[in-house]
């Protein structure tokens, strides 16, 4: 089942002209840099999930906030959709363009307004990337705390749509727990302030809503983060393992101690030889896992629980535990696990990252399942794990020039999310739903649970002209979904209509 | 995963409510929805039959090593954090306990949080996912008992703190965290001026602080984590020990400084970090700053729009906890800005179409 947008499953959409649009579009909101030429809208046409690509009608690039209101204002009154891009690293097609729509890129919006040490807190407007904001706070011994992977390139924008995570969040939160305050605009051009610099705001907590809903309610014009003090020092743990099974169970001891490591992650044998050799960060590579523990705070307490922690491990049946001895190792230990991706990326021509979570008891179980997929479907993954929060990532190697491969690696990281939802866990926990994991809402959701999603979305955009067809499935795309899943005969949903 | 019952009275009463609901939702009778009654002075009164979920209770998960927890919104707070206490763990974010009847459902939706607010996260960050029950009386799940789930959108927060108006909390799942090894607390004479000075200055070191408030020439700072950190942070702070209790009094609002003279209101000011005392007409000793001045509670008979004027230059609001005592003329909640309301309407409307929910609890109009 195709993920790209269908209007037969995912609602019509409004047809204009081309040129009438830009003509319009050119009319209402002149300064602004409007994209039209196939050539010049080529770049456009995906963002991390280079699989699918679409070229968008127009593109604009709007650089004052008039200019997004004018554009907005004018999508509102012609029905024609729009698609917010910021720096376009998302892994879950949630920029995705449309054929019919605008896409909106925020990308030069890159302006730090303030940083106040005092109050802990930065102001900036969405293009700003990640690492940016803790480069601007480090001179006052402050930093951003949500560090996703693509941190030198992904926009605070973006991580507030996707609520953004990383190797840090079992300590220190996701994007919604370290967002103050954001400023939207609506569709219909509305200017909007959610939360606050104080540490609540009256009325419902729009903020939270917000965070995660992928631009389907909002576009984000100016973001403010709270910055946190960098802690005193930061020390790593590696251990090496025999066994998966009892590197998942050494993961449960250390919390089950009282210790909330800063980063938890986890690495199987497969994704520690890519790892290994892309950036030769001096691990084991006879281990069938590894786990990287990082303890951070003030130095007393950071030496007191590497101790508790290395005690742990060896009764865990650790085969090597090794501490790095200084900055430099610690950066090294770090720059195997960050780059495991574009690690996995040079073993195999093309590969596909999924995303979900589950309860950490289900480690065992649920790595079985993917072993099992992995044989059967003859495609080999490769397993990063934080381990700590219970977010899984592996990696299905494919290549997309062999007939049939791409649509299989989508079919086994289909069925794979759905080991994590039979477990108890969640299709993404940090990479969002966009265009790619549309169908595994289906799963997830109860059609009851996903009409309440619509009744969110009808409150902000009832003309859902918000990049539409991502994030929440309709009912009728649920129903084709269910279709094809049919156990013991008995068809899901029967209640819904179907194609 | 462990099975646990609180005590035997526990019980799934879930089908009850959502037939009530549904009724309610047929009819168009609006619901006052009630836990343990003890947070009904917060808020406006709302008129209507009561929901009661005081029945709902008893913890449905707990796996202490996922550090999550499932439980009935009925439940009392009591006895969730002694079940929690039991395995070293806690409610990070320190809901305040107005009385023995208060329950976990109660106080998620309310969304209030004690004095470790400012370090840990609000009761909404602890929330992983609830169950809720809709206008039409249907009883569905959103979030989850993980970690990190952005699948959908987050309707579990946006539940906390919306004080029962989108619809019925029957169960929610936190994240809960370990009791930190070692506490210690202090108190430290100094003025209102030099305390928001070192405040700032502590705030932007990696110190183990978790509360700091201020009243009538005194600090109060409280430290937990490791005994190493803790006992050095203690050497270099100085100052006399500090009963723990003193927190515990701040929270629930038992601390002496919370009894009102006549034609006092008590209100809850929210202001921005390192924000300096607002040019108001009260004395220094009816300002209760908490949340290191992020909080501030003050006891007065000024008007609801001096201070709510105060307030919105510095980017905050106030919150009037006895809306009562000046005659129930004042709305307890700072009013929304006009594009703010009408998605609060447009929500509203959404949810909870013939507004059966605690129908008026925020805001007249919702």
């Amino acid at each position: 089942m195709n993920i790209l947008f269908d209007e037969r499953l995912d609602g019509e959409l409004v047809r204009r002209d081309k040129s009438e649009v830009l003509a319009d579009l050119q009319q209402a909101v002149p300064e602004m840099t409007l994209l039209h030429r196939e050539e010049d809208l080529r770049p456009f046409e995906c963002d991390g999930l280079a699989a699918y690509r679409v070229l968008p009608m127009l593109v604009a690039l709007p650089e004052t906030l008039d200019q997004v209101k004018g554009l907005l204002m004018r999508c509102h009154a012609l029905g024609v959709p729009v698609v917010t891009r910021g720096a376009g690293t998302g892994l879950s097609g949630g920029a995705l363009p449309l054929e019919q729509g605008v896409l909106l890129v925020m990308s030069r919006f890159n302006q730090i307004l303030k940083v106040d040490p005092d109050a802990r807190l930065a102001r900036v407007q969405p293009g700003v990337r990640n690492l940016a904001i803790s480069e601007a706070a480090a001179p006052y011994g402050l930093y951003y705390a949500p560090d996703p992977s693509s941190q030198i390139a992904c926009s605070i924008g973006g991580n507030v749509a996707e609520n953004a995570g990383g190797v840090h969040c079992l300590k220190y939160g996701l994007t919604v727990h370290n967002v103050m305050r954001v400023d939207v605009l609506t569709i219909e051009g509305e200017a909007m302030t959610l939360g606050a610099e104080s540490l609540d705001a009256p009325g419902f907590d729009l903020l939270a809503l917000m965070n995660g809903s992928e631009g389907m309610l909002g576009v984000v014009t100016e973001i403010t983060v709270k910055l946190l003090p960098k802690p005193e020092t930061a020390k790593v743990l590696m251990a090496s393992f025999d066994d998966v099974e009892k590197a998942g169970r050494a993961v449960g001891d250390i919390i089950a101690a009282g210790i909330i490591p800063g980063g938890l992650e986890m690495m199987d044998k497969l994704a520690i030889k890519a790892a290994e050799d892309f950036v030769k960060a001096g691990y084991p590579l006879d281990a069938e896992a590894i786990l990287l523990c990082e303890l951070d705070g003030v130095e007393a307490d950071v030496d007191d629980d590497c101790d508790t922690v290395r005690g742990v491990l060896e009764k865990a049946g650790a085969t090597n535990i090794q501490q790095a001895r200084d900055e430099a190792e610690r950066a090294k230990f770090w720059a195997g696990r960050k780059n495991a991706f574009p690690a996995v990326g040079r073993m195999s021509p093309d590969y596909y990252c999924m995303d979900g979570t589950i309860p950490r008891r289900e480690l065992p179980r649920v790595l079985k399942g993917i072993a099992a997929l992995s044989e059967e479907s003859g495609l080999a993954v490769a397993n990063v794990f934080h381990a700590g929060d219970g977010n899984m990532h592996p990696l299905i190697l494919f290549d997309a020039n062999q007939e049939g491969q791409l649509a299989l690696a989508e079919e086994v990281g289909g069925k794979i999310l759905e080991l994590c939802v039979a477990a108890g866990g969640s299709i993404t926990g940090e990479h969002g739903v966009g265009r790619e994991k549309i169908n595994q809402m289906c799963s997830q959701f109860q059609p009851d649970e996903i009409s309440v999603f619509h009744a969110l979305k009808a409150a902000f955009d009832p003309q859902r002209l918000l990049n539409p067809g991502k994030n929440i499935p309709t009912l009728a795309r649920c129903a084709e979904f269910g279709a094809m899943h049919v156990h013991n005969n008995e068809l899901p949903h029967p209640e819904l209509p179907r194609f | 995963m462990t099975e646990l019952a609180i005590h035997a009275a526990d019980q799934d009463i879930g089908d009850q409510l959502c037939e009530q609901v549904r009724s309610a939702y047929t009819d168009r009778t609006p619901l006052r929805i009630v836990g343990g009654d003890t947070r009904g002075f917060y808020g406006r009164p709302v008129e209507g039959q009561a929901l009661n979920l005081a029945a709902h209770s008893g913890i449905v998960s707990y796996d202490p090593v996922e550090l999550v927890v499932t439980v009935r919104a009925g439940t009392r707070l009591s006895a969730l954090h002694a079940a929690l206490a039991e395995n070293h763990q806690m409610l990070a974010f320190e809901p305040p306990i107005f009385g023995e009847a208060s329950t976990i459902g109660g106080a998620v939706a309310t969304g209030l949080s004690g004095p470790r607010r400012p370090w840990a996260g609000a009761a909404r960050d602890f929330v992983l996912g609830t169950r809720v029950i809709t206008q039409e009386g249907k009883l569905l799940r959103f979030g989850g008992e993980v970690m990190k789930n952005v699948a959908g959108y987050d309707l579990s927060r946006l539940m906390a703190g919306a004080q029962g108006t989108l619809g019925v909390l029957t169960d929610i799942s936190f994240k809960v965290l370990p009791i930190p090894t070692a506490t210690h607390s202090l108190r430290l004479p100094l003025n209102l001026a030099d305390a928001l000075k070192k405040l700032a200055e502590l705030g932007r070191q990696p110190l183990p602080i978790t509360a700091a408030a201020w009243h009538n020439g005194e600090l109060f700072l409280r430290l937990e984590g490791g005994k190493s950190s803790v006992s050095a942070t203690q050497t270099r702070l100085g100052g006399e020990s500090l009963e723990a209790s003193f927190w515990t009094s701040l929270r629930d609002h038992s601390h002496a400084f919370f009894q009102l003279n006549d034609g006092q209101a008590l209100w809850r000011l929210s202001l921005p970090p390192h924000t300096a005392p607002l040019k108001l007409d009260i004395p220094e000793t009816d300002i209760f700053y908490d949340w290191a001045g992020c909080q501030r509670w003050l006891k007065t008979s000024l008007e609801a729009s001096t201070l709510r004027a105060a307030c919105e230059a510095v980017g905050g609001h106030a919150t009037c906890y006895t809306p009562h005592a000046q005659g129930g003329a004042v709305e307890p909640f700072t009013p929304l800005n006009k594009v703010v309301e009408k998605y609060h309407r447009n929500l509203k409307a959404e949810l909870d179409a013939h507004g059966i929910f605690n129908p008026g609890r925020l805001y007249a109009a919702f």
